[in-house]
């Protein structure tokens, strides 16, 4: 080892130890307590060694209540929330007076709290003794049946979680796009003109190949943010997730570990790392689908 | 296809509250003869690029009309004018092949005009042909040399046959060994097709050595137009004469008495026809003929020889310049160890100016 190399391995050197103490080692240790059946973290012993919790998992109604879940938050709500930031960007893009305004409107929801935005959310949908909520009275003076959006049916609730997590994840996707919008160089826009491009074929030709990096980037983003859904949640439904049918599947590992039924580091381990095999596979294949289509 | 301007002008309102609007083009009145090219000259922010903009539709004028032959297509959208453009920057689709760019204005045709693939293909293939990029169709633009990018956007310009082909700054992004070479390749090709054309550029030499009239603006005015040698030789104003030529032309402050134009203490020409009063002459650089019993002294800073010829480097104390430079052919010797060097004058190179207007007064050369 040379003198340079050393000098830069000795610049390294704080970011290896904490990533090493925090992430690295943590791993380690999640990947073997996944394999130690029974193991009791008071103790520090475990019964033997095998895939008996990777099979428990899998087969617990809750495990695969919570993979459901996570599965049609996030086919619902990344193409609906990449798709209608797009749309808003586009507005945003082609209109003059108020622009910054919008934006800043827009952008309100990121600088907002997670949990205070689930009372507004539980305000606006909850039904009590008092009051059915803003939204039933609003469904009813159109001449619908109330619905219980909280406590109701699971169709209910899964709108209310998508409907939530749609509403605080445009903000960025609305962010990233608009700058990605904005620095598509206009001359290829004079350039469509002088040969009468239709405005669909600008959009469709032009504007979406130029953005297209930004648009994967933000699809796969959105996917393990997606996958990764927990305090949304929470916000909405309480800390219960299982009574109330709608965890997720990090919901499933806290709640392994610290919940009601807590004190399962082992079947924890395993969930979390069938969490991380789906959201690697899906990475692979959006990566994959990504050269594809972004070619420049 | 003639390309007529009537009193065209553009006006840009004022970004601050009470300033005065901008006027980038102001009353351009001139006709394009059919099949030529045409030089659009001037130094940066003269509106050159705006009279562009104008002809090709992506600006509308606030007043004034253009004709393409008879046709007024003052009001018409660009792509119904018939106009080819080529932008600065190229502006080729980055995620497109060559053959698609060149494609993409074609594939836009709808109605009767719409194209079959194969034709399409045909004819994209025809204008590559034409700049000589046929061989490179498969690649992404990124993949070529400015050179081979130009070529492709001249292709793309050229690909709907356009009646008019416009060019901004074609051969600003080139270049000096490649920017020779394509200049050439521009009226090549301008000839080969006969399409009128117009390119605007600030660089005179470039306007000069391929155009067929060129048009010298300067704060959205026109000051002159005609052919590169003869606006070199009759330049109407102080600016236009200062605009042209490389090393720019010298001027003096300078007096007319008796007929004679005197420049510090000395008479240096004779100038029949213009009354006494004082005047802004300007000589080019090869106007200067060396002259041991001449009548124009210069104090001689260097000499830089070139080759061809020779760069003699002095100076005065009523030139506007900081040194005077002339040139004379390289056989002729100048003494390097003298303090000053002598010179009598081509009167066909000097042109006097009125020092209120900048307009030329013409005297007359025996």
């Amino acid at each position: 080892m040379n003198k340079k190399s050393m000098k830069g391995w000795l610049y390294l050197l704080p970011a290896i130890l904490f990533l090493g103490c925090f992430m690295v080692y943590p791993l380690i240790d999640v990947l073997v307590y996944s394999f130690e059946e029974g193991y009791n973290s008071a103790s520090q012993t475990y019964l033997g060694v095998g895939l008996y919790n990777y099979s428990y998992v899998l087969r617990d109604p809750y495990f695969l209540q919570a993979v459901k879940n996570t599965f049609i938050l996030v086919i619902i709500t990344v193409p609906l929330s990449t798709g209608i930031a797009l749309l808003i960007s586009l507005g945003l893009n082609a209109i003059k007076p108020l622009r910054n305004l919008y934006q800043t409107v827009y952008f309100l929801p990121y600088v907002t709290n997670t949990l205070a935005v689930g009372l507004v959310f539980m305000i606006l949908f909850k039904k009590t003794a008092y009051t059915d909520g803003l939204i039933n009275l609003m469904i009813q003076w159109f001449g619908g049946q109330s619905v219980d959006f909280i406590d109701g049916p699971y169709w209910a609730k899964m709108f209310v979680l998508c409907f939530y997590t749609i509403w605080v994840v445009m903000p960025f996707k609305i962010l990233i796009l608009t700058s990605a919008l904005a620095s598509v160089n206009p001359e290829y826009y004079s350039a469509a003109r002088m040969d009468g491009t239709r405005s669909f074929r600008i959009f469709y030709k032009i504007t979406l190949p130029m953005i297209s990096p930004m648009i994967f980037y933000l699809v796969i983003t959105g996917f393990i943010g997606a996958f990764k859904a927990y305090s949304d949640a929470v916000a909405l439904f309480g800390t219960d997730l299982n009574a109330a049918g709608m965890n997720t599947i990090v919901g499933y590992v806290y709640d392994m570990l610290y919940g009601n039924s807590g004190g399962y580091p082992s079947f924890a381990s395993a969930a979390a790392l069938i969490l991380f095999a789906i959201v690697l596979t899906i990475t692979c294949i959006n990566l994959l689908i990504s050269k594809k289509n972004v070619q420049y | 296809m003639k390309v007529v301007l009537k009193n065209l002008t553009k006006r840009f309102p004022s970004r601050t509250k009470n300033g005065a609007d901008v006027i980038a083009v102001n009353n351009f009145d001139f006709e394009i003869p059919d099949g030529k090219l045409i030089g659009l000259l001037g130094p940066s922010g003269c509106g050159k690029s705006t009279t562009l903009n104008l002809i090709c539709g992506l600006e509308p004028p606030t007043s004034g009309q253009i004709f393409f032959g008879d046709d007024d297509v003052t009001r018409l959208p660009p792509e119904n004018r018939g106009v080819g453009l080529v932008f600065q920057n190229y502006a080729l689709y980055p995620h497109l092949t060559v053959l698609e760019n060149i494609m993409f204005p074609l594939q836009n045709l709808k109605g009767p005009e719409k194209m079959t693939k194969p034709a399409m293909r045909e004819k994209a293939m025809t204008a590559a042909k034409l700049v000589q990029i046929d061989t490179l169709l498969e690649r992404k633009p990124s993949e070529l040399s400015g050179g081979q990018q130009q070529r492709v956007a001249i292709a793309r310009a050229l690909v709907k046959t356009p009646r008019v082909l416009l060019m901004d700054e074609p051969l600003s992004n080139l270049d000096a060994r490649l920017r020779l070479q394509t200049r050439e390749e521009i009226r090549r090709i301008q000839q080969e097709t006969g399409v009128t054309t117009i390119f605007v550029t600030h660089d005179q030499d470039e306007a000069m050595s391929i155009s067929d009239m060129i048009v010298v603006m300067k704060d959205g005015v026109v000051q002159q137009i005609g052919a590169p040698q003869e606006v070199y030789d009759n330049p109407v104003n102080l600016f236009v004469s200062m605009f042209l030529g490389t090393p720019p032309i010298n001027v003096f402050d300078g007096k007319v008495e008796n007929e004679k134009l005197y420049i510090g203490s000395e008479a240096v020409l004779s100038v029949p026809g213009v009354k006494d009063q004082p005047v802004s002459a300007a000589i080019r650089p090869e106007g200067f003929v060396l002259d041991e019993n001449g009548p124009f002294t210069l104090n001689l800073s260097r000499v830089e020889v070139m080759g061809r010829d020779t760069s003699v480097v002095s100076t005065h104390p009523a030139s506007r310049n900081v040194t005077v430079r002339s040139i004379i052919p390289a056989r002729n010797k100048v003494d390097r160890s003298a303090r000053t060097v002598r010179f009598s004058l081509l009167p066909d190179k000097v042109f006097l100016f009125d020092v209120d207007d900048d307009l030329r007064l013409p005297f007359v050369v025996e």
